[in-house]
Parts: structure tokens; C-alpha cells; sequence
């Protein structure tokens, strides 16, 4: 999110550095007890300032992910590794060719008390699907035809597809498909199902929610659940360390590494939660050759941009999406670097000399050192590449149509997602412009394929596919890093977004 | 006389005051314009599916004209409405409500201190003008007016709110009214800079009046030297701090942007930055009226009192 002053921010870390070395003192770890009920935690997130809102659809910072989480249900959510875990549905099963899903809702209630009912589930998703609104998570609802689709009865929803689709559970669980009460549009009082309710909110300031009781899954330890804002990295760490606030999240790596053995703040790390990478475009020079492509996967030094842009919290990638998820394709080798064999490949492809912009800029943290890094090692390969630093709050946007290399990363999500929204002919934000006919075909036999070890194996083929010569240079894995104070128990580590990441139902303190 | 020309002076600065605010206006909206991208654009983050965004684009309205929002957005103004978030919805009204309360209170906190401190100082090392006093007083404001803000926070969170323990390190999650202690850092980072600048503006003008040849003969009729320094000296000294007080409060009511960075100080400059960063022109526009008023505004007071405490001085703007 907004990072107005990221040089501050290190520098500022830097500063701080020396001072906290000298005063890290030693702690006791007390005997290992079972959680205590009571207590509220303040948890500061990065902020989008006075502009957030409470609508859970409209959810797309990370603080908003997490209080809608605390706020609201989805049917399913993630697991670790990218699987759909049932949550508000209770359970799911195809018909024979899965294009119509059955899914039992658990008896659930919102803070109001009233049932979750099917009917709260078509209308949320309804919302969601409305042609006239721009809802994230529309494009990837949209394979349900809702106007097929039917209550069975209060807790049971029949949703019909407009096709085969095998994965469908990874709609359920999609980012911000929450369950709203019927009806609702308006959000200055939230009314969800999940397992904190509604109690004040300050945009751009503070969110105070209390524990509900009638929580279908337990009802949390927490009395409490304050959400504060500090975009400024170094803030966060600064109210933790002074006692501010129990929970800070999205901590640097630099940070975590000098605070790790000072014994004031526990440090958690969740491996697997960002893809770092730089994207070609396929479909325009230079990169619509395959050997420039190669080349360039070749020249790529992994283990020095793990080490130097992530400070060593990551680990190498292998140019493909989701280590660790589902299908993914873990019996392709990693590849290394090979200079000789990237000049080589740069001499075919007769692009000696070439000399190429890396569009880049402040939108994510890294992205500007990586492209640095990078440009030094392609120009052992005597490739020059101009770091072309541009605006952040539109890099997005202009990453999509522009230019033929940019910095690149993405949170969690299913590797299917991942696929059909970023590498199919049709996909919405195809950055690498990766569009060829027998992928698509791949797709469309994947997620129409009911047996699960067929289906993992087209995923590798695919992936194979993209190892060989796609658009994606994937060099690393970021681990989400937070940081609690020492009277905090229960936080899980899980790729952010997904299902036990910023779960604060589980968390107690001590 | 007196009288009738401070009137006159007076509307006639007002009038071109109004002026200036809707070059203000028209400037700000069309430089926000200047920037690459929209709110949509904006919005739609990492997840910039064309179709998507076209869609906000239209639940915004920003597919109209540019002529056409402005000439909305400004026929609203003059109805006393400021419009609404494009991104959030909620009236722009609401948020200069939300920020100005802090933004006000560091500002007011600040130049409560400024004022009294600078002019003390500065007589105090203008009455010693080149002694030891006055060396040591020079040397630190001229060496403090050089360090940012920036960089004076990140020393004094370390310092005082980390390694010692003794002030909160940011108003995170603070109500100021009920934990003034957050304020103490905040202040003293926003105090420094004004601080050196006005005392030193204060300390040339009171040595210049001091060297004078009205307080000359002031002196030779045998009045006290306090009483010719305080009463004689100082109000023409002060024409030219004034006058750069009004400037300091511009600046500190623009939000003074790093400071409610470091400090997680939820002010009107937080609010700006998001907005431009938002491209959400409603807010944006909205905080260029509160900023170009208070401007207009201050600087009117400013120069009224210079012109009261040294008439020469005023006569000439």
C-alpha cells in the first residue's frame, strides 16, 4: 500500500538500530500454558488513511482483509497450502460433471442474531456480481449463473455454473466474497457473522471490535480487537517496542533480523506468502524470443536478490507461481545461473548489446533495489537494462499496456487463480500477455477434470510449459514477517490472505 | 487617517485574497489532473482488469468532462457543499472535520510556544548582540534550522520514546486530548526549525532597531533601557517576525506531512497525501479551500499587523 517516504523508512530504521542493540533486554520464557480468555489487543496495520471503508466487498488493503476476516465469514478460506477449507459452508459436493455445486451452510448467526440463511449467500453474491458495480472479486464469481442458481432450502444453496468447474471451492474462498446479511448496503454499522462484532470505527484511525459470543466456531479469547493505522513501517515497530500496541503487521525483513534476538518482540515469519519476479511481455520485441526469454531466466543471480532485497527472509523461486500450494510443480529443477549459457542463448537471439527499460517503481517494498540488482547482473551477461522509475499509484495500471519488462509480485492465491487470471488468453490482467490457444485448452481440461491426480498433472504440464519459456522471471518467495509483543500467544504463520493468517479469533494474550 | 487606510488596505486585500483562492482552485484541479492516472485507476490497485476499471470510472463519473465536473464540484461549493469522496463516499466536510481537530491543536500547541520563545530569545541575544551569548545562541539555530524534520524525529523517537521510555514514540491509537504526552515529541520536532528562523529574523531586526537613531534619542532623554527596548524597539522589530509567523502557519496547518508521518498523527496533511495519492479530487479540492482560505486568511492578519506595529513596513505591500 502507500509508502510515502520508503527511504525514510530505512533510514529510519537505521538510526534506531544502534540505539535498540544497547537496550535489548533479557526475557523469561514462562512456562507454556493454555490460552486466558479476557484482554484487548491493538493490532496496527498499513493504512489507506480516510478513504477505507467498512464494506467487506470493497476490501482490498490488507487491513481491510483482516477486519473484514474479523468482521465476516466466507464460505470456505485457504489453508497453507491453498486449498479451500470449509468455513461458513459446512460442505460442498459436485453433480457428476461439476457444473452444479451443493453446499450445506453450518448453523451460523450474524451479531444480530439472526441465522445465516442461503438466502444471505445469493444475495451477497448478488451484490458482488452486479453489473453495475466493480467489486474485486466479480471476475472471479462470475462463473456462477445466479439466475439458476436456488435456495434448496434455508441451508442449502444449489449454485449452477455456466460450465464444468472443478474448482469451484477456490470461488468460495476468493478474497472478499464475504457473506453480508440480505439486503445490506449499508456498512457504518457492519453486522457479520464472524467472530468479533462491530463497535466503533474512526477512518484512518481506529476500528474497535468486541468478541461475539455465539461465534459458530468457539467464541474468541480476545474481549477485545483494536485495528490502528501507521503506513510508516518504522512507526509500527517503534508503538510495538514501546508498548502502543500488541500486534504490528508487515514488518521489514531488516527489522525482524535486528529484532529477532533482542527478547522485546517476538518475530513471526510466514514463508511463501509473496511472489517476487520481473514480467517480459511475450507479444512484442525483444522478449517475443524464446531464447531471449531463456537467456534472461539464465542471467537472473536468485540467491544474491533473495539476500540483498529481501535480506534473506525468502527463498529462491523457480519462475513459477505458488511453492508450496497445491499442483504446484515441484519436480521441474530449480534452475541456476548459467552466464555462459545466457550469452549464448542472448548471441541466437541476436540481441548482443541490447539495451532495454525495466519499468519499476515504489508501488511495493523492494521493487526498485531488485530492479537495481537486477540491471547489474544482466549486465554481466551484456545486457543493459534503464531502471525506469515510475508512479506508484498507477504502476499497476500502466504495467499492464506499457513497456516490455516490469517489477512484478502477488500476493497468495491458488495456482487455478493465478492461471486463469493472469496467464489465459482472456485473462483480465495479463501482464505478461501470455496468450496461447493449447494453454487455454490445458486450463479448461484441468478444471473439468474430476480425478485429482489427472487434473495435478496437467497443472505440471502446464507449468512445465511456463518454466521452459514463459513471461514470469519469478527469483524469490518473500516471508511475511509480524511482529507481537511478548504477551502474545496463538499467532499462526500462513501465506498472507490466507485462512490463519491475521486470525485474531485464535490469538490470546498471556 | 490611520484608521481610514487600514480599512481601505484591508478590503482591498480581501478582495484580492478571493482571487487568489480560485487560482488556487483551478490550479490544484487541473495539476491533479496533470497526474498520470485516476481515482479508478487508483482503486483498482494490482487487480487493474480494464473492464473494471471502466466500470468505477463510470460509478464516479469520471467519464464526464472536465469542464463539467469542476463547474459541479464549484456550483457546489457555492451552495457551502464540498462534495464527496469519490473513493469512500463519505462527505468531504467529514474529513476536514476529522483532521482539522488534531491539526489545529499541534498547530496552535506549537505556535503557543513559538511566539513567546522566539521573541525572548531573539531580544535577549539581540541585547547582547556578538558577545558569548549571543555566538552560542547563533551557532545552534543556524546549525538545528539545517536538519529536517525527518531526521530530527527519527533521533528524538529513538532516543526518548525507544531507548529511554520516557514519551510515547507516536500518538498511535492516542486520543491527544486524553494522553497529551504524545503531543510532547510531535511539537518539539515542529517547534525547531520555526524556532531558529523567527528568533534569529527577531535578533536582526531588534539589532537594527537598537542601532537606530530614534532609540538613540529615546536614550538620551533618559528613559530606561528596558523600557526603550520593549517599548520603543521591539514593536518595529517584530514587523518582519510576524510576518514570518504568518508563513510558519501556513505551514503547520498544511499538516506538516512527515511529522504526521513519523508520528502516526491522523492531521489534514495525512489526509492530503492520501487523497492526491488517491487521485480523490473531491478531498483534494476540499483541503485546497481550507489551505488557500487559512492562507489568505493568516497573511491578511499578518500584514495588518505589521502595518499597525510599523506602518512603513505595511504601506509598501
Amino acid at each position: 500500500m502507500s509508502d510515502p517516504f520508503p527511504t525514510l523508512r530505512r533510514r529510519g530504521f537505521l538510526a534506531l538500530a544502534g540505539g535498540l542493540a544497547l537496550a535489548g533486554c533479557a526475557s523469561t520464557e514462562p512456562a507454556a500454558s493454555g490460552p486466558r480468555a479476557g484482554g484487548r489487543l491493538r493490532a496496527a496495520f498499513a493504512g489507506g488513511g480516510a478513504k477505507e471503508v467498512l464494506d467487506p466487498h470493497m476490501a482490498s488493503l490488507f487491513v481491510e482483509a483482516a477486519r473484514a476476516k474479523a468482521l465476516y465469514d466466507k464460505l470456505a478460506d485457504f489453508g497453507a497450502d491453498l486449498t479451500p477449507v470449509p468455513r461458513l459452508a459446512e460442505k460442498w459436493e459436485p453433480n457428476a460433471d461439476a457444473s452444479v455445486w451443493r453446499v450445506t451452510l453450518r448453523q451460523a448467526t450474524f451479531h444480530d442474531g439472526r441465522p445465516v440463511r442461503a438466502a444471505d449467500v445469493l444475495a451477497s453474491y448478488a451484490r458482488i456480481l452486479d453489473p453495475k458495480r466493480a467489486f474485486r472479486a466479480k471476475a472471479s464469481l462470475a462463473v456462477i449463473d445466479l439466475k439458476a442458481s436456488r435456495a434448496v432450502d434455508d441451508r442449502t444453496v444449489e449454485f449452477t455454473l455456466s460450465r464444468p468447474y472443478v474448482e469451484f471451492p477456490n470461488v468460495l474462498a476468493t478474497f472478499s466474497a464475504y457473506i453480508t446479511p440480505e439486503s445490506t448496503e449499508d456498512f457504518t454499522k457492519p453486522v457479520g457473522s464472524g467472530p468479533f462484532s462491530f463497535v466503533s470505527f474512526a477512518p484512518g484511525r481506529s476500528t474497535l471490535l468486541k468478541r461475539y459470543p455465539g461465534y459458530w466456531e468457539g467464541a474468541a479469547h480476545l474481549d477485545e480487537l483494536e485495528f490502528v493505522l501507521a503506513n510508516e513501517e518504522s512507526a509500527r515497530v517503534n508503538a510495538l517496542l514501546a508498548g502502543q500496541v500488541e500486534y504490528a503487521h508487515d514488518l521489514s525483513p531488516v527489522t525482524a533480523r535486528a529484532h529477532e534476538a533482542g527478547g522485546r518482540v517476538k518475530i513471526l515469519r510466514s514463508p511463501n506468502s509473496g511472489i517476487q519476479a520481473f514480467a517480459m511481455k511475450v507479444d512484442r520485441p525483444p522478449f517475443d524470443n524464446r531464447d531471449l526469454r531463456e537467456a534472461m531466466f539464465l542471467l537472473a543471480d536468485r540467491p544474491q536478490l533473495v539476500e540483498s532485497v529481501l535480506s534473506g527472509s525468502g527463498q529462491v523461486a523457480n519462475d513459477l507461481y505458488g511453492k508450496g500450494y497445491l499442483h504446484y510443480a515441484d519436480d521441474i529443477p530449480q534452475r541456476t545461473r548459467d552466464l555462459d549459457k545466457a550469452r549464448f542463448l542472448i548471441k541466437r537471439a541476436g540481441a548482443e548489446g541490447l539495451k532495454v527499460p525495466l519499468n519499476t517503481s515504489e508501488a511495493a517494498t523492494g521493487f526498485v533495489e531488485a530492479a537495481t540488482v537486477f540491471a547489474d547482473q544482466a549486465k554481466q551477461a551484456g545486457i543493459t537494462i534503464e531502471v525506469a522509475v515510475g508512479d506508484k499509484d498507477t504502476f499497476w495500471a500502466d504495467t499492464l499496456k506499457n513497456g516490455s519488462l516490469s517489477s512484478f509480485r502477488s500476493g497468495a492465491m491458488p495456482i487455478e487463480s493465478h492461471v486463469s487470471q493472469r496467464l489465459l488468453s482472456k485473462s483480465t490482467t495479463n501482464v505478461t500477455k501470455w496468450a496461447r490457444p493449447e494453454f487455454d485448452a490445458m486450463y479448461d481440461k484441468a478444471v473439468s477434470t474430476l480425478d485429482s491426480s489427472a487434473r495435478d498433472s496437467v497443472y505440471r504440464e502446464m507449468q512445465r510449459t511456463l518454466h521452459a519459456e514463459g513471461g514470469y522471471l519469478v527469483w524469490g518467495f518473500a516471508d511475511w514477517v509480524v511482529g507481537t509483543s511478548a504477551a502474545v500467544d496463538g499467532v499462526l504463520t500462513a501465506p498472507a490472505n490466507s485462512l490463519d493468517w491475521a486470525r485474531f479469533d485464535r490469538v490470546w494474550l498471556r | 487617517m490611520a484608521a481610514v487606510s487600514l480599512g481601505r488596505y484591508t478590503g482591498r486585500r480581501l478582495l484580492l485574497g478571493l482571487v487568489q483562492v480560485l487560482a488556487v482552485l483551478v490550479a490544484v484541479f487541473l495539476l491533479v489532473e496533470a497526474l498520470p492516472g485516476d481515482a479508478a485507476v487508483a482503486l483498482a490497485g494490482d487487480n487493474p482488469d480494464p473492464a473494471r476499471v471502466e466500470a468505477i470510472r463510470a460509478a464516479m463519473g469520471l467519464d464526464q468532462p472536465l469542464v463539467t465536473r469542476f463547474g459541479e464540484w464549484f456550483l457546489g461549493l457555492l451552495r457551502g457543499d464540498l462534495g464527496e469522496s469519490l473513493v469512500s463516499g463519505r462527505p468531504v466536510a467529514q474529513f476536514l472535520a476529522d483532521g482539522l481537530p488534531t491539526t489545529l491543536l499541534l498547530a496552535g500547541l506549537t505556535m503557543l510556544l513559538l511566539v513567546p520563545s522566539s521573541v525572548l530569545l531573539g531580544v535577549f541575544v539581540a541585547r547582547r548582540a556578538g558577545g558569548r551569548a549571543d555566538r552560542v545562541v547563533t551557532a545552534v539555530t543556524i546549525g538545528l534550522h539545517a536538519v529536517p524534520e525527518f531526521a530530527l524525529a527519527i533521533v528524538l523517537v529513538a532516543l526518548f520514546g525507544v531507548r529511554l521510555g520516557w514519551l510515547p514514540p507516536t500518538a498511535l491509537g492516542a486520543d491527544p486530548l486524553a494522553d497529551p504526552a504524545v503531543l510532547v515529541l510531535p511539537v518539539l520536532v515542529l517547534l525547531a526549525r520555526p524556532l531558529c528562523a523567527v528568533t534569529r529574523l527577531v535578533r536582526a531586526a531588534m539589532v537594527d532597531a537598537l542601532a537606530s537613531d530614534y532609540v538613540r534619542h529615546a536614550r538620551r532623554l533618559g528613559l530606561s533601557r528596558a523600557r526603550v527596548d520593549y517599548a520603543h524597539a521591539l514593536p518595529n522589530a517584530l514587523a518582519p517576525a510576524v510576518q514570518q509567523l504568518a508563513r510558519t502557519t501556513d505551514w503547520l496547518l498544511g499538516g506538516v506531512i512527515v511529522v504526521e508521518a513519523v508520528f502516526v498523527i491522523p492531521g489534514l496533511g495525512t489526509s492530503l497525501v492520501d487523497a492526491v495519492a488517491g487521485r480523490d479530487m473531491p478531498v483534494v479540492q476540499g483541503l485546497a479551500v481550507l489551505f488557500g482560505v487559512t492562507t489568505v486568511l493568516v497573511n491578511l492578519l499578518a500584514d495588518v499587523a505589521a502595518f499597525r506595529l510599523a506602518p512603513r513596513a505595511g504601506s509598501a505591500a
